[in-house]
């Protein structure tokens, strides 16, 4: 089981769906509820109950809900398919309403009130740490979408996006041999995420690349005012301007960054957290021609992707764009049903040591794979940015193995 | 009737108001909540310490502060400094740069622990600095504005910067202080770990009790001439200062009061969520705090509880029923308390209780009515007025 990818399809669902699902009913209807659940979660002999917890409020629901809706159309497909151990999934959906003691609060109510099977959600790392304790103590599980700081590792979390290791370094490799970088300026918002990325991409530019740092700086999140920031960047000339600038702030940061002139062709700019959810905001030309490195682009051009994409649009209308975090948080479903299946069971402890080593053939990012550690294997896109609020994918790397602690980075 | 007793309970009335808050949180949750909502209420019960603060400064002082989440921050982090020290033994730390040390220091290439956190690796001094550190930065703000004779609109305005300050500081000081994060995964209290049912059940009866006291000193301060004195300040204060009192240090004295009655209350509020971070201490938490006291109506202890109680119950049943929705339905709640019933729940129960109880014991704190509006400073003579002879 472990070598052979799950084969998904969604584009056959519509056809095969009733097939399916006669198919799995007598695969699995013979399965009591008792055996595949000994740990009292909710799972009857037709349905089981996982959870979603993203903030459906507040200043993070603009990015969350992307991937609310991307766990919906995952779960909703699979339910389509025949469920998971011939069982439909019910989904209890609680808003962590931007707040992080809400987050672990409605955390403990989805594990000890609802006892799902296990929770898509999160998306801040601060919401993420606010609900780890919960996870490790009442010993849920948590498939957490964003690309994120590494530098963690819990036993009760599988992340489906990338750590900052596997997004930072193919994109500076590449931006160092494509266009001959030598001096970056890095710039983020004041946070764990962008703090840790910076620290990771200057040990690399200096070490590695043999590179130089001409600037590093933070700005309180929500920050609107980048005049000074961009006077510097066009005082030092950097090769490469290195950005982690997240939410609002991005759309004051680029809008700024074309009135005074800084466009792509006297600056090459590289991004690590606009996607193509930030770009609506921004505008595609108010940044057309700079760079983004991240695993996932909706411009992808697989088959998978495609059926991805249609499904999407589908379900949410022919304006919904794909970030690289709804993509991620679609993977979440399909790899918690894998590993429900490859264990025979959803007790949490069954699923989390069947989890590493799942495969995934049939993702719209192309093939990923679960590693010990808990993050995915995945790939490094870079793409350029298009004036229609899309990207063009320019690089792909190779599949990369994610490294949470990397040594000589710390 | 003992005179310092009757002070404490407030009366008759008071001491059956009392008595059946008592018995609404220390019996009747317990036995009706299961372990994962009776957290919840100790968590509620938390803001309800600020929110009696704000009715001793806000409904009696006139003191509106738009800050008092500056205090439930402090108390807050002094209580989760002292845990996290206590998280991150160099056993379990093993796997950083530095052990021993917490793990967002570590993310932060900091190598050895700063010289703030070294007193909380004390117990003892953490229980102190939990009342102590907010009632100190409360004497600073007090001295530099209430000295000054800046009041009304003028103070709440700086208690909201000062927030934001506050804020803005334990974000960038990422290092010391976990930054947007906060301070989180908070295990143990020597040794005893505070994430297990009946840690929680201890906590949330510690948290009741600490809650009755604080509402039985803010009695006995305003049944006492202190209280009178505040009353009397806020309606007249230039009457208060010709007749000799120094109204400066009156106000700086309750302001102090509402926060170390904060800081008790988020040092409660970490023991029990597991952990403290910058979105208790800014603006919006300070406001909704002040919505709390304002719903069970300003110039009611046992209100202000009610009124902390009720619009987290409301906020979280709203939330789970209508996830997409709640937010309005909590607006259309205060809109509605605000717009009829100016005097929140106590206010409510009084214009009907009083018919019925109008022949029983006086209630002190329940028959003085309020000004319109505490805050509006239009109809106030200038300063140069009043103290021209």
């Amino acid at each position: 089981m472990d070598s052979q990818p799950i084969r998904l399809l969604p584009r056959r669902l519509a056809v095969g769906a009733a097939a399916l699902s006669l198919l799995a009913a007598s695969l699995f209807s013979h399965v009591a509820s008792a055996e595949v659940n000994t740990t009292g979660l909710a799972v009857t002999d037709s349905e089981v109950t996982v959870g979603i917890l993203h903030s459906a409020t507040g200043t993070m629901a603009i990015s969350e809900t992307g991937s609310i809706q991307a766990e919906r159309l995952a779960i909703e497909q699979i339910n389509a398919s025949g469920g998971v151990l011939g069982r439909q999934i019910k989904v209890v959906q609680e808003d962590g309403a931007s707040d992080w003691p809400t987050f672990a609060e409605k955390a403990r109510k989805l594990l000890v009130g609802d006892k799902v099977a296990t929770v898509f959600g999160c998306w801040t790392s601060a919401s993420r740490k606010a609900v780890l304790p919960v996870f490790e103590k009442e010993n849920g599980l948590l498939y957490y979408p964003t690309f994120y700081e590494g530098l963690e590792q819990s036993k009760n979390v599988i992340y489906t996006g990338q750590e900052a290791t596997q997004q930072i370094l193919a994109g500076l490799d590449w931006v160092a041999k494509e266009k001959g970088a030598k001096t970056f300026y890095l710039l983020g918002s004041d946070y764990i995420w962008p703090r840790t990325s910076m620290k990771i991409a200057r040990k690399h530019i200096e070490n590695v690349l043999g590179g130089k740092v001409v600037g590093e700086e933070y700005y309180p999140l929500g920050n609107t005012q980048f005049g000074s920031l961009i006077n510097k960047i066009k005082l030092r000339k950097p090769d490469v301007v290195f950005a982690a600038v997240v939410g609002g702030s991005n759309v004051a940061f680029y809008k700024q960054m074309k009135a005074a002139g800084v466009t792509a062709d006297k600056q090459t700019l590289l991004t690590l957290s606009v996607t193509e959810d930030e770009l609506l905001g921004i505008g595609g030309e108010n940044m057309a021609g700079f760079y983004a490195s991240m695993k996932y682009f909706q411009s992808l051009d697989n088959p998978n992707n495609a059926a991805f994409v249609e499904a999407f649009k589908a379900k949410y209308g022919k304006d919904a764009v794909i970030g690289d975090v709804t993509q991620a948080a679609y993977l979440g479903p399909w790899l918690w049903k894998a590993a429900v299946e490859k264990a025979g069971s959803f007790d949490i402890d069954k699923v989390v040591a069947a989890s590493p080593g799942i495969e995934l053939g049939t993702a719209p990012e192309g093939y990923v794979k679960v590693h010990d550690n808990h993050h995915l294997w995945s790939k490094t896109r870079i793409g350029e940015v298009q004036k229609d609020g899309q990207f063009k994918v320019v690089f792909e790397s190779d599949l990369i193995e994610p490294n949470p602690f990397p040594e000589g980075y710390q | 009737m003992n005179p310092t007793l009757d002070k404490l309970l407030g009366g008759k009335q008071g001491a059956i108001g009392l008595a059946l808050l008592a018995a609404l949180i220390l019996v009747v949750f317990p036995l009706a909540l299961d372990a994962f909502r009776l957290n919840m209420v100790g968590k509620y019960l938390t803001y309800a310490f600020v929110a009696v603060g704000l009715v001793l400064c806000w409904g009696y002082g006139g003191i509106l502060s738009l800050g008092q989440g500056i205090f439930f921050g402090l108390g807050g982090y002094c209580m989760a400094m002292f845990l996290k020290l206590e998280a991150s033994d160099p056993e379990r730390t093993k796997i950083q740069s530095t052990p021993g040390i917490p793990d967002f220091m570590d993310w932060n290439q900091i190598t050895e622990l700063p010289l703030l956190w070294e007193p909380f690796h004390s117990l003892s001094f953490t229980l102190i600095a939990v009342v102590v550190v907010p009632v100190l930065l409360a004497l600073v703000i007090g001295i530099a504005m209430f000295k000054r004779r800046v009041g009304d609109v003028y103070f709440s305005i700086v208690t909201q910067a000062i927030a934001l300050i506050l804020t803005v500081l334990i974000i960038g000081q990422q290092g010391l202080t976990g930054g947007v994060n906060g301070i989180t995964d908070l295990r143990t209290l020597k040794g005893w770990d505070i994430r297990s049912d009946e840690a929680k059940l201890i906590l949330y009866f510690v948290s009741a009790a600490l809650l009755i006291g604080c509402i039985l000193i803010a009695r006995f301060i305003i049944a006492s001439k202190l209280g009178r004195l505040l009353l009397a300040m806020r309606d007249k204060e230039e009457r208060v200062r010709f007749s000799g009192y120094d109204v400066a240090s009156f106000k700086i004295f309750v302001f102090c009061v509402g926060a170390a009655f904060a800081g008790i209350g988020g040092a409660m509020f970490t023991l029990q969520v597991g952990f403290m971070s910058p979105s208790f201490v800014g603006i919006v938490p300070s406001i909704e705090m002040v919505i709390f006291a304002a719903v069970g109506g300003r110039l009611s202890l046992l209100g202000a509880v009610y009124g902390a109680l009720l619009v987290n119950f409301g906020k979280t049943y709203f939330s789970e029923s209508f996830p997409e929705l709640w937010l309005y339905l909590m607006g259309g709640l205060f809109i509605v308390v605000v717009m009829y019933f100016p005097n929140g729940l106590a206010g409510l129960w009084d214009s009907h209780g009083k018919r019925c109880l109008a022949r029983l014991r006086r209630k002190p704190q329940v028959l003085v009515t309020p000004p319109p509006a505490v805050i509006a400073t239009g109809k106030r003579p200038t300063p140069e007025l009043e103290t021209t002879p």
